[in-house]
């Protein structure tokens, strides 16, 4: 693998093996000494244009444990904002021999441009870019969902069947267009929940049922509900009223929590606002995947920057 | 070069073959011409003779902008593509919404000698859509402005919109509205349709254009005025100006080469290259535009020739600027879009890229048929030459063309401008030669 920028690209079998690889990187989590020398040598910048502070240490933990050199470039509130342009930053890195570049963007395709541009040589793990893609986010999910229905089992098996409702602002969501695209790809069966005003004009591209009623769609039952973090500036452009009527209506409140068996699992890729898309009770079940989701996180990532810099990289 | 020049077995739009004697800044003869001694010659064997192409929406960017263009690279640019006359946005620093700005493009223009700049003076002061700029005065000046435009911005205010259509009825001008309703397109940054919600790029809906339009014609209507719909790019502003011209309402409409020939799909690769304002519409919108020129519910092609440097598009989509270079591609991106489709034959070719532009914009001088006693502003065009569209062909100084390495048809062998060729053997001739022979040109024609 060359580059991680969009679960979209990932057939099923690449997504797999890079699952199957966490589960290894999972195992090692797990030894009293954490420490892979995979990567020793590498040097792995984080370029994070946007903060997240939530993400980078993701990345960092998971390059480190991999024995990698990792430089973080806080790029928010440096040159950048006095007009450095995204290609005299990644000739800077390149410079510098960065053989793996995390990039955080807040604008969708940034880290395609920085992958096809020839600026720089390095692997390009896309951390988030814009309204677009967040892949290793959209493969730690799976991989928590893949965890919580297989165990120990997991290595090798797809989510084949597996029911899932996505729920909240699903246009600003690059979360939601990941999980989407891999879940599908996995042979999931996704539904999505959004006020009409949140989801994109015209998804009928998409491989994901729509609907606006969460009652309805949770009625069924389903195996995961994960729920996205809305922002609360979303309210003054006018696409939802209020707060209240957001949480009443398509919230994951203590009366549509408790009509879900204890099967269903409670999926956010956080930051949660409790009370507002997800109450706290919710939140803090037995049901909710929220903290393994951050420790899957450190896995999936050592998978990826694992695929991308170890050994020989491919063309793709 | 003496000042007579002989084109040699020209294809005229019509389809007729004839010599042309160019002389005194007009054609002398059309026709079979035997002999015409002391002539420069120019075998235009298969070769289309066609009234100078007049571009109704170019930037100069000069004044303020001249890292982008001048007047004189981009009239440049515009010989190489077969234009006699541009008419030059006002969206330039200082805006060009006073008599003495317009006033310097056009002798910037006239000095360079590539071309006539005809400058469009601006609806409202510093196109801040507040205030009427000096309407009148740009209209009276000697730069005799017609044509006004707030061009990349919207007049949205319904009620200077109406004051602009009504005040400009005095000097029989026209305003050219870029129709984009601002609330429905903040942050906006392509087509937005499927492909916006895939890729996670903000969407500017068709219908940001089609409600101004609509509203325009009905305001056009209301105060009996004219309009002119810039780059219109929607299937749907197609069908709004079709109603509004089979009600009568004096409204005219252009659209440029790129979306006559690209759509949407190209935006996946976030190739700042195709950012552009309007954006780069869905297949279906770029047939119906075709068939719209066709079939003269839009009247015209204009190329909204946008420079920008390098730096202004090697970046990220959103930090990129909107535009494309076209002045010197539009003739071949016309010639595969509507020709080869067998939409429009060349004589359709002439009037919607030089006489129907030239009459909205009262540009008298130019877009007038080849004939004798017409002015000397011919462009002969090769419709056999073919290849990759590549950068010696850009003649601006900007590259940001999104047809570098494209196959197009065709090019633009030589440009004859007062008189005078401003390109021979399609290349563009150097510029102190091209000021010595506007300068003699103006001085009465002292020729030879």
């Amino acid at each position: 693998m060359r580059h991680l920028l969009a679960t979209r690209d990932l057939s099923r079998d690449e997504a797999i093996e890079l699952l199957d690889i966490a589960e290894d990187m999972a195992a090692v989590q797990e030894r009293e000494v954490k420490k892979l020398p995979t990567l020793r040598g590498k040097t792995v910048v984080n370029l994070f244009f946007e903060d997240s502070t939530r993400t980078r240490i993701s990345f960092e933990a998971a390059a480190k444990r991999l024995s990698a050199d990792v430089i973080n470039f806080s790029a928010k509130g440096s040159s950048v904002s006095k007009g450095e342009s995204l290609k005299d930053t990644a000739q800077t890195l390149q410079a510098m021999g960065a053989d793996g570049v995390v990039v955080r963007h807040p604008s969708s395709g940034a880290p395609l441009v920085l992958a096809t541009s020839g600026w720089i040589d390095a692997g390009v793990v896309n951390a988030g870019d814009g309204t677009h893609e967040h892949p290793t986010q959209a493969l730690l999910d799976a991989f928590t969902m893949r965890r919580r229905l297989h165990g120990a089992a997991s290595r090798g098996r797809d989510l084949d069947g597996v029911r899932i409702v996505i729920v909240g602002d699903i246009l600003h969501s690059r979360v939601a267009r990941s999980n989407v695209w891999l879940l599908d790809t996995l042979g999931a069966d996704v539904t999505l929940v959004a006020p009409p005003t949140l989801l994109p004009v015209d998804p009928s591209g998409w491989p994901a049922r729509i609907g606006y009623d969460l009652d309805a769609a949770l009625a069924p039952a389903p195996d995961v509900v994960m729920m996205l973090r809305v922002q609360a500036e979303r309210m003054h452009a006018a696409f939802f009223p209020n707060s209240r009527e957001y949480s009443r209506t398509w919230g994951l409140d203590d009366a549509r929590f408790d009509r879900l068996p204890p099967t269903t699992m409670v999926m956010h890729p956080g930051p949660m606002n409790r009370g507002l898309e997800i109450a706290a009770r919710a939140a803090d079940s037995p049901q909710s995947t929220v903290r393994e989701q951050v420790a899957n996180g450190v896995s999936v990532r050592m998978a990826a920057l694992y695929l991308l810099l170890s050994g020989e990289r491919g063309d793709a | 070069m003496s000042g007579r020049i002989l084109v040699r077995g020209a294809t005229l739009p019509g389809g007729e073959r004839a010599d042309l004697l160019v002389e005194g800044g007009v054609i002398a003869e059309i026709g079979g011409i035997a002999d015409a001694p002391g002539a420069h010659v120019i075998d235009a064997d298969g070769l289309i003779a066609l009234p100078g192409l007049v571009d109704l929406h170019t930037h100069l960017r000069e004044p303020g902008y001249e890292q982008s263009e001048t007047v004189l690279t981009g009239t440049q640019a515009a010989a190489a593509g077969g234009y006699t006359a541009v008419f030059a946005m006002a969206n330039t620093f200082p805006v060009a919404d006073t008599a003495g700005v317009v006033e310097q493009e056009q002798r910037l223009g006239r000095t360079a000698g590539y071309a006539t700049v005809q400058p469009i003076g601006a609806v409202t002061v510093g196109l801040e859509g507040e205030q009427l700029a000096e309407l009148g005065a740009m209209a009276r000046s000697q730069a005799n402005v017609r044509v006004f435009s707030d061009d990349g911005f919207c007049v949205a205010d319904p009620q200077l919109m109406r004051r602009a259509l009504e005040y400009v009825k005095a000097f029989d001008g026209v305003i050219a509205q870029h129709a984009q309703e601002p609330r429905l397109t903040v942050g906006a940054q392509m087509n937005e349709g499927a492909l916006s919600g895939e890729l996670g790029l903000a969407g500017w809906p068709a219908v940001a254009e089609e409600s101004i339009i609509a509203r325009d014609v009905l305001l056009a209507e209301h105060v009996g005025s004219r309009l002119h719909v810039c780059h219109l790019s929607t299937a749907g502003s197609v069908e709004v100006v079709r109603w509004a011209k089979a009600r009568g309402i004096d409204v005219t409409a252009e659209v440029t080469p790129h979306h006559l020939l690209l759509t949407e799909e190209l935006v996946a690769t976030y190739d700042a290259r195709y950012k552009v304002n309007p954006p780069l519409r869905r297949a279906e919108d770029v047939q119906a535009l075709r068939a719209a020129l066709a079939d003269g519910t839009i009247d015209i092609v204009a190329t909204d020739h946008a420079p920008h440097p390098v730096e202004a598009k090697e970046c990220e989509w959103d930090a990129a600027a909107n535009g494309m270079v076209g002045l010197e591609s539009a003739l071949s991106v016309v010639h595969q879009a509507m020709v080869e489709t067998g939409l429009l034959d060349w004589a359709g070719v002439a009037r919607v890229m030089s006489e129907t532009p030239a009459r909205i914009g009262r540009l008298a001088g130019h877009g007038t048929a080849l004939a004798a006693g017409a002015p000397a502003e011919v462009t002969l065009y090769d419709p056999s030459a073919a290849g990759e569209f590549d950068v010696a062909r850009l003649a601006g100084r900007s590259a940001n063309s999104p047809y570098l390495g494209r196959r197009l048809p065709g090019r633009v062998v030589a440009t004859l401008h007062s008189g005078y060729a401003t390109v021979l053997d399609g290349v563009v001739r150097d510029a102190h030669e091209v000021a010595g022979l506007a300068a003699s040109a103006s001085n009465g024609g002292a020729r030879g």
